[in-house]
């Protein structure tokens, strides 16, 4: 008996390794004309694979305070070796997956997959969205230069305007009355800490709920599958769909690779907290709808405060993704229609916003 | 006066409250009242689950506590040096350091000095002075402001509020207006 064959028969007399994997191996994914959805969801926990491996790499020389923290990732981008290559792939990499993580959950919606039993998974998956903006949010403060001072400092003030109980939140987040360096220290162990712990949990419970459900077939393919058995196809996800997935990593490894290499993330200018915000200063895209609806929306609506509207938008908008499939149950017969309408809908504002945001000089 | 009969109660019962926690534990039968036992196990189970609560509540208060961060001491005099006279051209404008926040200093085309809050009162962006309008900008939101602090254009709901200039030989000091 060969060597690594002793070590795999120690190991299963102790811990029966088939049993362990049978599951896994029992796992199958539906094929049909929709079947390419499938990857973006494997896709998404790539990229933050990857944003766990350069994370801890950017750590060994990130300072987290206000007088070392710009000057550490200068050092990162100018002087450690590769420093520029693995800053560059952090931030490349949090882009594509949030935009990922997106096109997942609105792939997922427009196809129903949320319909019963499958609402926890939908769930699940929701909060992943919202803890990979809030890394989003707590990630680009880290460089402490000027746009991630004013980001910052709108993003915590924005809370702050929820009645009654939005100072305390505000208070919490900063870790003060103003954006310093307490607040870079809180989003700091946010960011590296807190976050990835609720992230790699709700990332297990989602794929458990996913391995319990099996993968969701679209309506109009299940009907017909239902109509006429044999036309019922899967292929199993291990090895089939695994290396078909693997095949999808190695090419958006490669796009992460040519974006980081080409267009390496920019550090700009040390934070001030007494200089003005800068012309044409803007936050990551995917916080510029958000920031264009704040700059479109009037000071009073109808004698109500517009930014408050505005900001209780943001708040209704997230809590109604979240009870999607809910809300569609509850609309009754109409519901399919109307929450498709409300998803196109939401999905052009985010588009169209983000798009003049954008070009807005 | 209830709760104080009750503590009362648990003092001097104190050992027969440890007996009957031991017998819910072992028999893992809180419900059932045995005969000829001083303190029945449901309340015993009660008090359990009170102090366990309890505990938790104390551990979760200085928690809770620590979380919110401690008032810092005001720094705010009332009064700081905004600049030295010369510094500023006619029709320009600079930020300065007034207590913890940001502050605005303008000199008008007409050389007289202006001062007011550099916190955008839409959402506390740091705002500029543009030559070109003569009007206070926030590049955040675009929120626009006039000379004398009042919002004319954009998201703000207020006005900036504006300070004191006093000028005593070469140095231009601002105080918040009485």
């Amino acid at each position: 008996m060969s060597a690594t064959a002793k070590v795999q028969n120690w190991i299963d007399e102790r811990l029966d390794l088939e049993e362990l994997s049978a599951p896994l191996l029992k796992k199958t994914v539906p094929i049909h004309r929709h079947s390419h959805w499938y990857f973006l969801g494997g896709l998404t926990l790539f990229f933050f694979t990857v944003q766990i491996a350069t994370g801890l790499l950017l750590l060994l020389y990130y300072r987290p305070s206000a007088n070392e923290a710009y000057e550490s990732v200068q050092r990162i981008t100018n002087q450690v070796h590769f420093g520029w290559l693995v800053r560059s792939i952090h931030a490349w990499s949090a882009n594509l997956m949030v935009l990922s993580v997106f096109a997942h959950l609105f792939s997922v919606a427009f196809y129903r997959a949320f319909r019963k039993p499958r609402e926890l998974v939908w769930m699940s998956g929701v909060l992943v969205l919202f803890l990979v903006l809030g890394f989003g949010f707590s990630g680009y403060l880290l460089p402490w230069n000027t746009r991630a001072y004013f980001a910052t400092k709108v993003g915590t003030e924005v809370p702050g305007q929820i009645p009654v109980i939005g100072h305390a939140i505000m208070l919490f987040m900063r870790g003060g009355e103003d954006v310093t360096g307490a607040t870079l220290s809180r989003f700091f162990a946010l960011h590296v800490c807190v976050l990835p712990a609720l992230a790699i949990g709700m990332v297990m419970l989602h794929l458990a709920l996913v391995q319990k459900f099996g993968i969701s077939v679209p309506a109009s393919v299940e009907r017909r599958w239902e109509s006429r058995f044999s036309r019922r196809k899967e292929i199993k996800f291990f090895p089939n769909f695994f290396l078909r997935e693997l095949i999808g990593w190695y090419f958006a490894l490669a796009v992460l690779i040519v974006l980081a290499v080409l267009l390496p993330s920019e550090l700009g200018t040390k934070a001030d907290p007494f200089a003005s915000a800068p012309p044409g200063i803007k936050p990551e895209w995917y916080f510029l709808a958000q920031f264009q609806t704040l700059r479109m929306i009037p000071s009073k609506i109808l004698g109500f405060d517009g930014e408050l509207l505005g900001i209780l938008g943001f708040g209704v908008a997230p809590g109604a993704l979240l009870l999607l499939p809910f809300v569609e149950e509850k609309l009754g017969s109409r519901g399919v229609l109307l929450v498709r309408a409300g998803l196109a809908f939401g999905l052009s504002y985010l588009i169209v916003m983000s798009v003049i945001g954008y070009l807005a000089k | 006066m209830r709760l104080r009969t009750k503590r009362i109660y648990v003092f001097v019962k104190g050992e027969e409250l440890l007996m009957a926690l031991n017998d819910v534990l072992e028999t893992g039968c809180p419900l059932e009242r045995s005969a000829g036992e001083p303190l029945p196990r449901r309340s015993a189970l009660r008090i359990l689950v009170g102090s366990v609560l309890a505990s938790l509540a104390t551990m979760f208060y200085p928690i809770a506590k620590y979380i919110v961060p401690p008032q810092e001491a005001a720094a705010d005099s009332g009064e700081a040096l905004a600049g030295v006279a010369g510094e500023l051209k006619p029709n320009t404008g600079k930020t300065f350091r007034f207590g913890t926040k940001p502050a605005l200093l303008v000199r008008l085309t007409s050389g007289e000095y202006r001062s007011m809050s550099a916190v955008c009162t839409h959402l506390g962006c740091t705002v500029q002075y543009r030559s070109e309008t003569e009007q206070v900008w926030c590049a955040c939101h675009n929120g626009c402001y006039d000379l004398s602090g009042k919002n004319i254009s954009g998201p703000p709901p207020r006005g900036l509020e504006s300070y004191d200039v006093h000028v005593r030989g070469q140095e231009i000091y601002v105080t918040k207006k009485a």
